[in-house]
């Protein structure tokens, strides 16, 4: 291990932070869906993939990114909405089990209608042109997507914290997520704010598909490792705490990318032990609330 | 009233008729059941070839290519007259790329449906579980896919058949070309499993020779979305060649992350198998410059005249597609069986395999025969390199840059898979 400078291990560390944007991003949307709906969404690596097809899709149709970066998530949102109108809320107040039971079928029925759509062995994705190629940070070179990407979850992010602290809409998310009998109470249509959360989460969701598209190859199996991956951190960083996700998201991002590079047979292994000691030690996770689990 | 009609018939009638009556029934069921086919037509019997492969999963598009290739066989052999006016039937199992499944499927073949031969495989554990079941039946397995492992003397049988490349022929003619090419200080990026592993060894074994070093073999867990926390270790080791030992999604995966990376600026991309599928699903960007081993590709045509022939075909039952790399093999896994059912005039499996043996041929790519000792078949490697201008159609994503020949020494001597002589 003669090579490990410090150059290549800040690059790692940046490496790092690039896989946990990815990461903070899926674990938002699920954090958000349980926070406030008690909801284990087994669909989000499905809806995920959904984005990133769909992503493809419409830039082919547009001819813009851009474009497709806001139409994207608009389209996947309004299916989770139709999701939640017709599947999940029939399901409220059963348990936690039957909208997990429910959101892994409706993960098949995704996976299968884009076999169906776009075929079995998926579509090839390209980079941006504006963003093509690497940049050379000084401690070595590093695509400028991936940077890029970096900025657009800090972007999304601080959407989302400016919607949930500072606008009404958000307010009633927060006080829907500590006590909904008494929002009801209070004149709240409390289903309708649960229909727009659910769209919010998987909308979240397909933007982070159509960000990750062009890393990596897009067919329909590429939900699958991602929802595992989702969960891990949205346990670490604790269900329903929007920091917590991001933390937790850079945090499994950078814990990946050191153990690949010090001890790469372990790297997947890694984010479980994570999970694993943060649980021994805090079960709530880091900045989960104790005894969310109701 | 009842005993006026008894009275008036005779009772040797009654009897006849109700004997003819019990006769006609027992006839009619007779022919209508299967023992009718062994009555009427038993020199007609079809020969049955079994044909497992992995129809859903990570390559069912390679595997949907086997069985159409493997059909086109099948109806040539039928519409040439078959073997004595017996037709072939070929039987397809969606053996779902899992080892007991395959095994599960070609028991059934072999006990329920009476299979004379099993052709298939896609991957390497399962071929050698259906090898172990094939094996132990004395049926003919002819393997379409890459293993080193079946060849050796602890899997084989003289039922066993590998129509594929193996990783070691791969491997060695990708690094025989590639590396007087473009350099000796190679990196392998390997999918930590059996494929990766052989691949690698091949790899060292061809490279040893030609005054290779490797820097580094990093291993990634299979199936691996991510690659991007081995990118900047493997660009401080600044190799001249970079092998990525990984097929299929991964090989789309690490290429298109290694472009991303800027790695093509200082380093040359290889890999053993470049499949043509994977080269569609990655696109030129991801792929270009990359370079890798086949067993075929469809613009071989253009020199050699077999390759236009078996694509001729194709083209006119599939409505002008071209076969792939995969798709050829089952094509050739069918054929040689059947050409040595002929040769041999029998379906017995010793004689077939006797015949097998001795078969020497081109369906497709060349001149083809299999090894005495392990029934390899020794067969032309293919290196190709993507294209990423001037591609005609959608077809024609690869130049061919160099073809070696067959050769018996490019194999793993027998002594050393285990074999007496």
């Amino acid at each position: 291990m003669g090579e490990l400078t410090p150059q290549l291990l800040a690059l790692q560390l940046v490496t790092g932070v690039a896989l946990g944007a990815i990461y903070a991003l899926l674990a938002v949307g699920l954090s958000l869906i349980f926070g406030m709906l008690t909801v284990v969404n087994f669909a989000h690596g499905a809806f995920f993939m959904v984005g990133a097809f769909l992503g493809i899709y419409f830039q082919t149709l547009t001819g813009s990114f851009l474009l497709s970066l806001v139409i994207t998530p608009a389209v996947v949102g309004a299916v989770g909405m139709l999701a939640e109108r017709f599947l999940v809320r029939p399901l409220y107040g059963r348990g936690i089990d039957y909208p997990l039971l429910l959101t892994f079928g409706l993960s098949y029925i995704l996976i299968e209608s884009m076999r169906v759509v776009f075929g079995i062995e998926g579509l090839p994705s390209a980079t941006p042109a504006a963003l093509r190629g690497s940049v050379d940070l000084g401690i070595g070179r590093f695509p400028l997507y991936r940077l890029a990407l970096i900025g657009a979850t800090a972007v999304v992010v601080l959407g989302l914290w400016l919607l949930i602290e500072k606008t009404r809409f958000g307010l009633i998310i927060r006080a829907g997520s500590r006590d909904p009998e008494i929002v009801r109470v209070l004149g709240v249509d409390v289903a309708k704010v649960w229909l727009l959360v659910f769209g919010l989460g998987t909308a979240i969701a397909g933007l982070s598909g159509v960000l990750a598209a062009p890393t990596r190859a897009v067919n329909p199996e590429m939900g699958i490792t991602v929802l595992a991956e989702s969960f891990v951190v949205t346990v670490v960083g604790g269900m329903g705490s929007l920091m917590g996700a991001v933390v937790a998201g850079l945090l499994v991002g950078v814990v990946f990318s050191m153990t690949s590079l010090l001890a790469p047979e372990f790297a997947e292994l890694s984010i479980f032990v994570l999970m694993a000691i943060v649980l021994l030690v805090r079960p709530q996770g880091l900045f989960g609330k104790a005894g969310l689990m109701a | 009233m009842s005993n006026a009609i008894e009275k008036s018939a005779p009772a040797s009638t009654v009897t006849s008729r109700r004997r003819l009556l019990q006769a006609a029934a027992a006839g009619t069921a007779l022919a209508s059941s299967p023992f009718a086919i062994n009555i009427v037509r038993a020199q007609g019997a079809p020969i049955k070839i079994g044909f497992p492969t992995p129809l859903t999963g990570a390559f069912s598009a390679e595997a949907q290519d086997q069985v159409r290739a493997a059909e086109l066989a099948v109806k040539e052999f039928n519409d040439a007259g078959g073997f004595n006016g017996r037709r072939v039937e070929l039987l397809v199992r969606d053996d779902k790329l899992n080892p007991g499944e395959a095994a599960s499927r070609t028991l059934e073949l072999i006990e329920k449906d009476k299979v004379d031969f099993i052709v298939g495989s896609l991957s390497a554990a399962t071929q050698l579980s259906i090898n172990a079941v094939t094996r132990e039946r004395k049926v003919i397995f002819n393997s379409i896919s890459q293993s080193d492992a079946i060849n050796e003397a602890k899997d084989w049988s003289p039922y066993t058949f590998h129509e594929a490349l193996n990783p070691h022929m791969t491997a060695g003619a990708v690094a025989r070309y590639a590396f007087p090419k473009f350099g000796k200080k190679v990196v392998y990026l390997t999918a930590d499993y059996a494929y990766g592993h052989e691949m690698v060894r091949g790899f060292e074994r061809a490279g040893k020779a030609l005054g290779a070093t490797t820097l580094a073999d990093i291993r990634h867990p299979l199936g691996a979305a991510d690659y991007s926390s081995f990118l900047p270790r493997i660009q401080a080791l600044k190799p001249d060649v970079l092998v990525l030992c990984n097929f299929g999604r991964d090989l789309v995966n690490s290429a298109k992350q290694a472009t991303d990376f800027g790695l093509k600026e200082s380093t040359r991309l290889v890999t053993p198998v470049l499949l043509f599928t994977s080269r569609v699903a990655g696109g030129s960007d991801a792929f270009e410059g990359v370079v890798g081993g086949t067993s075929y590709y469809w613009g071989m045509e253009d020199s050699i005249p077999a390759a236009k022939v078996f694509n001729d075909k194709f083209r006119r039952a599939y409505g002008g597609a071209v076969p792939s790399d995969y798709g050829a093999l089952g094509y050739a896994g069918v054929r040689s069986v059947l050409q040595a059912v002929l040769n041999a005039k029998s379906t017995d499996s010793d004689k077939v395999s006797d015949a097998m043996g001795r078969l020497e041929y081109n369906w497709y790519k060349g001149n083809q025969f299999y090894r005495k000792c392990d029934h390899q078949s020794v067969q032309s490697v293919i290196i190709v390199e993507s294209k990423s201008k001037g591609m005609k159609d959608k077809n024609d994503v690869f130049t061919v840059a160099s073809i070696e020949a067959p050769s018996e020494s490019n194999l793993r001597s027998c002594t050393e898979l285990g074999h007496k002589g």
